[in-house]
């Protein structure tokens, strides 16, 4: 197998919540992102992809674990770190929110060049801005994020990650602010990226749709831990893990499978339930099983999955 | 569940025109919406930015600002709310007709308990009912919503978004109106949430019998749990018919890239082929001749630019605003009610 | 760049940074015109410049042995006279004169006083609210300590042990008024902390400086530079009182000196009210020209209205 662009090893985030309590945001993942591939990373708020996203660019301190880039385990020191920074960027939900509305769009751009100090700053911001299709690039150096359209800055914002030369790009959403009709442009986008440019993307999403649009290969997370990993196709066609099987169930207009609504509140991370942690809300579990699984289920810690290895799911009911 | 034909359109929109008035002109929000909803059906209107939904139906209450115009008739079980007295709308808010609004913003007031904001409007109407009454409504309305009575004591910001928007939905049901209106209701949650909330919500419809408009960019929404569908754009109506016809096989190109946009997982034509649009959805106002659409039409032709472009009946039960709709073949089969 | 078209002289295609900066003029000019507008604040402005010129021209109107004591040729305690506009003091001399110079000390002593104060609160209102955790909670705690230091005790002591001068004066002030501006800048500092454009910075590589300079400083500074115009005023406030106790330095004329000499010489009792009226009357025109200055600019410097 080839050296992975990004690789998370049995990474852990936690986050003190009071004086005795903290929550495992990220309680173990193995999770790879091979060169030219695009990764989907779904998951329900508060499963802790988000964390997981920001701990893979060095932006959140991890608990244990190794993040690893092209085979180096990256960095903690502040210049290793800053030349990182040029190697993977970071793509976030809110366009309007990240994009400083007193800097222009030349200065929005040019900004990681500045940071960095890299020569031909003019020229290269007029390439990032045609790569993202705002042509002619002239046109758009002096327009402020308040006089454009949300697809539009958010364009400013890719170019603006394109602009230091990355070879990794994690997206935390970054259609799910913008207009329905204005999502596929992006989408188009991000493929194209891969295609020219080899790119290697992380798309962090609770919507299964882009998954479908866009990945290759597709996480699912639950509670800090990835519960299933395979292609695209065989995960969405033939799921494997009953929380996928529900997430997929209750998509609108999916007739393939009875929806199955899942009861309760997405769990606390503070509070992990022992044994299998979907245990509480499985519906295959409240079904019933025999009484050989279903202790396993309560009482027996799942081990992390194995890393493109196929389509592997960790439940002990499947056979 | 039955369609009620005889206790006549629970809401009517006839020619409605709405336009802003501001320091740079009149801006034109809705311009000529007609629609009917059917008592005890349901209507889903669908459209993204500046297409003039939440205009058009802030005007189901008579909530639309000052500085809009509003010409037509809105009509709520056969009265306009636009021309009666301040006495009678009043009775009609949240008695006859409510709106959930979007829970996760506005609607809930970060300071008072659930059960008193929910238990507000029951006040306002009911003023001769007791303490205990209005208590026991508000926990028989949490129940309907799925959440245990004793969240009446909890503040909103220890409600999880769900949570809040169940909540809205009870409080829309608190005076027991007829019609409810959900503007975008589960735009900002996961898709599981979003399950649990429009089970909640199509539930109450049917247990109830009421009607209802549901609001929402996502198309696919719509045709799991509407009737009927509209698509706006630009402040017009460019198509309606049954919503899950509107969805797979709509009859106008802007319908049907909005349906591309939420792409049939399983289906391998949407694998690496991401559909959308270029450009963006004009601001209210800013469309020129002809066809509003016609910019972005990816099968525009040279005489769309031009001339008027009435909603015209394509198939039984269905129209289109397109003067090259993709006309579906022969009378659909009945789909069923969902 | 540039282009050339056949038959026409070369066409230079403004390059990014020409258009940045006429960028920046457009916004500059649109600033002063949307402050033209507002009525107050240009009778605040006109008030202020007029004392400003006044007091750049104080050596031209009044040479310096008009307002020495022991070259004063008046009648002392005399009501205004053609000579004399505003009468005389007990010693003679013309008091326009002694307003005159007053009036450059008050407004020295009051914008070196904020301009202290603004550098200082300023600098520990970024640092307090960029910077979570331990070192912002310490910072935090320090500016509190210094808000509580009382103005007129503090100002007291100093006088005592270091002498009666206006240097003390600026550095009461000074002291004593900075973690007003901290706080200030400290909560838009906190509510401008969350927002994704400083994560982003932080992912494309940049350090603290970097942010604080050039992301927090900016949203931070019209809110900063309309309070600072208030505070002069204060500062203009607390020195007259100062002064008016005796705190100040007695040779010079400032317009709460003149109000202590008015004080102490029992102008009041014997109705000399051109001794006492004229130098509050200008303390009280400078500080609301400030003030309206101020307000005019907050107006401005509301986010809201930039849509940021």
């Amino acid at each position: 197998m080839t050296t992975p662009a990004l690789e998370a090893r049995d990474l852990a985030v936690s986050f003190h919540t009071g004086r005795r309590t903290s929550a495992r945001a990220v309680d173990g993942v193995n999770l790879t992102v091979l060169p030219g591939q695009i990764v989907a990373l779904v998951g329900e708020s508060g499963c802790g992809k988000s964390t997981l996203a920001r701990a893979l660019l060095g932006l959140q301190p991890t608990e244990s674990g190794e993040v690893v880039v092209d085979g180096e385990i990256l960095p903690t020191s502040r210049s290793g770190l800053k030349a990182y920074r040029r190697r993977a960027q970071l793509i976030l939900q809110d366009p309007m929110g990240s994009l400083n509305p007193r800097m222009s769009v030349y200065e929005s751009v040019a900004e990681g060049l500045r940071v960095h100090g890299v020569e031909g700053e003019e020229q290269r911001v007029a390439d990032a801005l045609s790569r993202v299709g705002l042509r002619p690039p002239e046109r758009f150096f002096a327009r402020y994020p308040h006089e454009l359209s949300g697809g539009q800055r958010q364009r400013v914002v890719i170019a603006g990650a394109l602009v230091l030369e990355p070879e990794i790009l994690i997206a935390d959403e970054p259609v799910s602010s913008l207009d329905a009709s204005v999502r596929g442009e992006i989408l188009a986008l991000l493929l194209r990226l891969r295609d020219e440019l080899g790119l290697s993307i992380l798309v962090v999403t609770h919507d299964l749709g882009l998954a479908w649009n866009v990945a290759d290969r597709i996480a699912v997370m639950y509670l800090g831990r990835i519960i299933e990993e395979g292609r695209t196709e065989d995960v969405l066609s033939r799921p494997k893990h009953p929380y996928t099987r529900a997430l997929l169930s209750v998509v609108p207009e999916m007739d393939r499978i009875e929806p199955i609504v899942l009861v309760g509140e997405p769990p606390d991370p503070t509070r992990i339930p022992p044994g299998c942690r979907f245990h509480p809300r499985c519906p295959v579990l409240q079904q019933g099983l025999p009484d050989e699984i279903s202790s396993r289920c309560r009482g027996q810690a799942l081990p992390l999955l194995p890393v493109q290895g196929g389509h592997a799911a960790a439940c002990y009911a499947i056979p | 569940m039955s369609h009620d034909g005889l206790r006549g359109p629970a809401l009517e929109f006839r020619d409605v025109h709405i336009t802003y008035r501001t320091r740079d002109g009149d801006v034109p929000a809705v311009r000529g919406v007609n629609l009917t909803v059917d008592a005890g059906s349901s209507l889903g209107i669908a459209g993204e930015s500046g297409s003039g939904k939440s205009t058009l139906i802030s005007t189901v209450l008579r909530l639309q600002p000052k500085t809009a115009k509003v010409t037509g008739e809105v009509l709520v079980d056969g009265e306009d709310v636009l021309g009666m007295s301040f006495k009678r709308l009043r009775a009609l808010r949240w008695a006859q007709a409510s709106i959930v609004f979007q829970g996760a913003l506005h609607g809930l007031n970060p300071l008072q308990r659930i059960g008193e904001q929910i238990a507000e409007p029951i006040g306002v109407h009911e003023p001769k009912s007791t303490g205990g009454d209005v208590d026991r409504r508000v926990g028989e309305l949490l129940e309907q919503v799925g959440l245990p009575p004793a969240r009446a004591r909890s503040y909103p910001h220890q409600l999880s978004g769900g949570q809040r928007q169940r909540i809205m939905i009870a409080m829309a049901l608190a005076c027991r109106p007829r019609l409810i209106v959900a503007d975008e209701p589960t735009t900002a949650l996961d898709v599981m949430v979003q399950a649990q909330v429009l089970k909640v919500l199509t539930d109450l419809v049917d247990e109830l019998d009421l009607t209802l408009v549901l609001i929402s960019h996502d198309l696919s929404v719509l045709a799991d749990v509407c009737h009927r569908a509209a698509v706006m754009y630009a402040g017009e109506v460019v198509e309606s018919g049954p919503a899950s016809e509107v969805f797979e096989a709509s009859a106008h190109p802007y319908s049907r890239a909005l349906a591309g946009a939420f792409p049939r997982i399983g289906d391998t034509s949407f694998r690496y082929a991401p559909s959308g649009l270029p450009g963006d959805p004009p601001f209210p106002g800013d469309v020129g001749q002809g066809c509003a659409f016609a910019p972005r039409c990816p099968v525009v032709h040279d005489d769309c630019t031009s001339g008027e472009l009435p909603l015209v009946e394509v198939a039984p039960g269905r129209q289109s605003a397109c003067r090259y709709p993709i006309i579906p073949p022969g009378p659909q089969p009945d789909r069923g009610t969902p | 760049m540039t282009m050339t078209r056949p038959g026409m002289d070369p066409v230079r295609t403004p390059t990014a940074k020409q258009v940045t900066r006429a960028r920046r003029r457009a916004s500059r000019s649109r600033s002063w015109r949307s402050f033209r507008s507002n009525r107050s604040g240009m009778v605040g402005l006109v008030v202020l410049l007029a004392f400003v010129v006044v007091a750049i021209l104080a050596p031209v109107l009044f040479p310096p042995s008009t307002i020495s004591v022991t070259q004063a040729t008046g009648e002392p305690m005399s009501p205004p006279t053609a000579g004399f506009p505003l009468g005389t003091d007990e010693s003679g001399r013309s008091i326009l004169a002694l307003i005159v110079w007053g009036a450059r000390i008050s407004l020295v002593v009051g914008l070196a006083a904020t301009v202290m104060s603004m550098l200082i609160g300023t600098v520990m209102g970024i640092m307090s609210g960029y910077f979570g955790g331990g070192l912002g909670l310490v910072l935090n705690r320090f500016t509190d300590w210094f808000l509580v230091i009382p103005f007129l005790p503090l100002a007291i002591v100093l006088a005592t042990v270091l002498g009666a001068s206006l240097i003390n004066i600026i550095v009461v002030i000074g002291i004593t008024s900075w973690p007003g501006t901290a706080r200030l800048v400290r909560s838009q500092t906190l509510s401008i902390g969350g927002r994704p454009y400083l994560e982003r910075a932080r992912a494309l590589g940049a350090g603290n400086i970097h942010l604080m300079r050039r992301h927090i400083l900016p949203n931070v500074m019209p809110l900063v530079l309309a309070n600072t115009t208030l505070m002069v005023a204060l500062a203009i406030l607390s020195e007259t009182t100062l002064s008016f106790l005796g705190l100040g330095d007695p040779l010079s004329p400032s317009w709460g000196s003149i109000l202590d000499g008015a004080f102490t010489s029992g102008a009041m009792t014997v109705g000399a009210w051109w001794y006492v009226l004229p130098p509050g009357l200008c303390v009280v025109a400078v500080v609301l020209a400030f003030t309206l200055i101020g307000r005019a600019l907050e107006d401005i410097a509301d986010p809201r209205r930039q849509g940021a």
